[in-house]
């Protein structure tokens, strides 16, 4: 088989990028914490909630250690793998990632410094404010990566200048740029998905402490934060989404008909598919359960109204069918099961017998999975939905690869990448799971039978639950 | 002023913050290996525990105003250099890694396995940064459209190899002199050496590569009869070299390490100066070259960068000066230290 460069340059992009959303997410949502946390410490004085924000601290530092080691790989990328993309875009992209740089970086980077080695070495307010400027630059950071992004779906206020291979993007109007059709939509909905990560995550490491019976109150309090957290934001996501798919339908109809694998026209409403198999040879979902004119309403709010169809578009202007259909699927019904959760835990919660649910204990250790999946599958469809552009309707994504890097380079980088991100993965588990099993620095000790180990030994301990004892509590 | 020379001007002053402040910690990772127990090069850590990735940002950032201000330069430098870049980042990720994950767990062979990636990565870095400088003064096979046409075997040639030579060498001195400054005691003594012996090769192989670029490279001093007051800084460099050993004579290494970042500073300048208005010569015709003007962003973009640029930038010296006020002093090793 012939090496193809811009296959390969897509599955390098596609590694490095998701390999590095782990972590983003996950900064933008703990930062969120971090405050909620310090914040309650600074107003109570509580030595309960200096634990816990000196604990997810140390989870925080971790995460955003390797985001940052994964992050300057993507800026590199542009101008090594994607040169041509690179040149058409650099007026409007560039200046948006220059003030990611200016506004955000060294904001969390200088800040992250006084997070984590200066709880000793300035006030308690001063190392207050320093969460609070972490917190604001991993935001800041999303908004203006998530701006560059949104003006390659939606592009506004620019012109092209010059033709074919030297043709370029300039920028007419800064403001129309940042506020393109989608930028607000898509930079509310990856902000809600952080949160929600990070919420999952503080349930997930406390549901895991109150199975071991291992620091009780520090271990209820933080999921009742992360549960508040997560409830809010994951029903908030919901109407995200709906603002979403209305923005997508208007602006993308191509995308959006990917997404639902809506290949032909009718004169009729729209059905909704809850899932299936898109099959672009016989223009049709196969094995696939749809709501009659539910898309219809969904989007317009009228039954009747047919939404527009992949066979509107060119052949060589349609996204692939498989992949973005399948990818918002898993989205969305994550993203209803993490309602579902959260909502059926709240009521739990407020009928104060929450914690001695075993099952759903056991349930929440494992659930921050669904986030993170949730989070990256989002984006695999946002990306899958764009094709075959890189920016909608001007650039393609055959054409924005470098024209001088050979494909057996690619290769070789591919595998490069390859063996350090599974070196590095294997370390972040291995340190985030000893953080887990040291714990908060609280003053009782853990019982004398646990044998914890962490996160390896819990997913052990899921798979063979009779061979263990369960928590004081609930036994 | 013309805003395509201001952003030359804001780039230069970018790398140059990054090769003075990340050019230390390169050097204290280059010299790790010469700590001689586990304390000690726990000390080397934690003297740039917090601030590495502080650092780390001034090139992130540099790389985005590349790709902003002169999106062609961006676009044509880095897919030229495709697989040294890709070592680059294999090398700064290592040196993450290394940095983060060293003292998350006490076994002697796990510390000594991630001592030998942050020596190694931190080489690795600053060894490719010289490189690319080197073929950055020499040209590279550009054609008309902008594009690459060489192979990575015309960029390991021996004047780049040099230039990344020196560059390790310089930040070995830059950031043992750092060391210097953030210990005390027997350490201290033991790094006194260090800084004697980095600055000697520094010396050499500063003087080879100012004989090999005048010799292959003549036209690097052309602007200096369009701008004799460049001399001026040709002088200072060569006193701020000369400065070095005289301060660490004299027992006084805050003036050592201000005349080392002086000597990176006056560096770079004279790189740029030496290209000027070129940014990629190209090796093969003159007229492809890639200059501050016709691999520019339009004006419309350097206008709205050059607010955001002033906007920012005084936040991010105030950061910048407030985590060095909070870390100042010596290294002590505590509860959160690697």
């Amino acid at each position: 088989m012939e090496l193809d460069v811009v296959v390969l340059s897509r599955i390098q992009f596609a590694l490095t990028i998701m390999f590095h959303y782990l972590f983003p997410p996950m900064s933008i949502g703990l930062g969120l914490i971090l405050v909620i946390t310090e914040g309650l410490y600074l107003k109570t004085g509580k030595r309960l909630y200096e634990e816990m924000a000196r604990f997810w601290t140390r989870i925080f530092a971790v995460n955003f250690a390797v985001g940052v080691a994964t992050g300057i790989v993507m800026e590199f990328e542009f101008g090594t793998n994607w040169s041509t993309y690179a040149r058409f875009v650099g007026d409007v992209f560039g200046s948006a990632l220059a003030a990611e740089g200016v506004f955000a970086f060294f904001l969390e980077s200088g800040f992250l410094a006084v997070l984590v080695f200066g709880w000793d070495r300035v006030s308690a307010r001063m190392h207050f404010f320093a969460t609070c400027m972490v917190a604001l630059g991993a935001t800041f950071s999303a908004t203006w990566i998530v701006v560059a992004n949104s003006w390659q779906q939606t592009p506004a206020g620019f012109h092209i200048v010059g033709s074919g291979s030297t043709a370029r993007a300039e920028i007419t109007d800064f403001w129309a740029m940042v506020f393109n059709p989608s930028s607000m939509h898509r930079l509310g909905h990856v902000i809600l998905g952080g949160y929600i990560l990070a919420g999952f995550c503080v349930m997930s490491v406390s549901a895991f402490y109150i199975l071991r019976s291992r620091h009780p109150e520090f271990a209820r309090k933080s999921f009742a934060i992360g549960l508040a957290v997560a409830t809010l934001a994951s029903l908030v996501q919901l109407l995200s989404g709906d603002q979403q798919a209305k923005m997508v339908g208007k602006y993308q109809p191509a995308k959006l008909a990917a997404f639902e694998g809506h290949f032909k026209s009718e004169n009729h409403g729209t059905e909704l598919y809850l899932f299936g198999m898109p099959d672009a040879a016989e223009q049709r979902v196969k094995y696939g359960i749809a709501i009659p004119d539910m898309l219809s309403v969904l989007l317009y709010e009228d039954p009747n109204r047919p939404v527009r169809a992949l066979d509107t578009f060119p052949e060589r202007d349609r996204p692939p069918a498989g992949m973005p259909f399948q990818a918002y699927h898993i989205m969305i019904g994550l993203g209803t099961f993490n309602i579902a959760l959260t909502l059926y835990a709240c009521y739990l919660y407020w009928r104060k017998s929450l914690f001695d649910k075993v099952w759903l204990m056991r349930i929440f250790g494992l659930a921050v999975l669904s986030p993170y999946l949730a989070n990256e599958t989002g984006w695999v469809a946002a990306e899958t939905g764009r094709q075959p552009w890189t920016v909608y309707g001007l650039l393609r994504t055959a054409d924005s690869v470098s024209k001088s890097v050979p494909a057996a380079q690619v290769l070789a980088s591919i595998i490069m990448f390859g063996v350090i991100y599974a070196l590095l993965f294997a370390v972040w588990v291995f340190v985030l799971n000893s953080k887990i099993v040291h714990g908060p620095d609280v003053s009782e000790d853990p019982p004398a039978e646990t044998t914890a180990t962490g996160l390896i030994e819990a997913v052990a301990f899921y798979a063979t639950p009779h061979a263990h004892t369960l928590t004081r509590k609930s036994s | 002023m013309n805003l395509n020379v201001l952003w030359l001007g804001i780039l230069g002053v970018l790398l140059t913050g990054y090769a003075i402040l990340d050019g230390f910690d390169l050097g204290v990772g280059i010299i790790h290996l010469a700590a001689r127990n586990d304390n000690e090069r726990r000390i080397f850590l934690n003297s740039i525990g917090p601030l590495w990735d502080g650092n780390e940002v001034w090139l992130v950032t540099f790389g985005g105003a590349l790709f902003a201000a002169f999106p062609d330069v961006y676009a044509t430098v880095f897919s030229s250099f495709y697989l040294p870049f890709m070592m680059l980042l294999f090398a700064l990720i290592l040196r993450a890694v290394s940095i983060e994950f060293r003292g998350k767990v006490t076994h002697a062979n796990w510390a000594h396995f991630w001592d030998f990636g942050f020596f190694f990565a931190s080489t690795l870095a600053t060894l490719l940064f010289g490189v690319a400088i080197g073929n950055a003064m020499g040209g590279l096979p550009v054609d008309a459209g902008k594009e690459f046409t060489g192979s990575f075997l015309d960029l390991v040639r021996p004047y780049p190899l040099v230039v990344g030579v020196l560059a390790v060498a310089m930040f070995a001195m830059h950031g043992s002199i750092y060391l210097y400054l953030k210990t005390e005691g027997e350490l201290q003594q033991h790094i006194h050496g260090w800084m004697w012996r980095t600055f000697g090769v520094f010396l050499a192989l500063y003087m080879l590569t100012t004989i090999l670029t005048l010799v292959n490279y003549p036209a690097a001093t052309r602007n200096f009869e369009r701008a004799p007051w460049v001399w001026i800084v040709v002088l200072l460099n060569v006193l701020a070299i000369a400065n070095i050993p005289r301060a660490i004579y004299h027992n006084k290494p805050l003036y050592a390490f201000i005349s080392s970042s002086a000597t990176i500073a006056a560096l770079l300048f004279l790189f740029g100066v030496a290209l000027f208005p070129n940014m990629v010569v190209s090796t093969l015709n003159p007229a492809w070259n890639l200059t501050i003007y016709n691999a520019a962003a339009s004006q419309k973009t350097l206008g709205i960068m050059r607010w955001i640029a002033f906007c920012g930038m005084p936040f991010v010296l105030a950061y910048t000066g407030t985590i060095y006020w909070v870390f100042r002093g010596k290294v002590e090793l505590g509860k959160f230290s690697y």
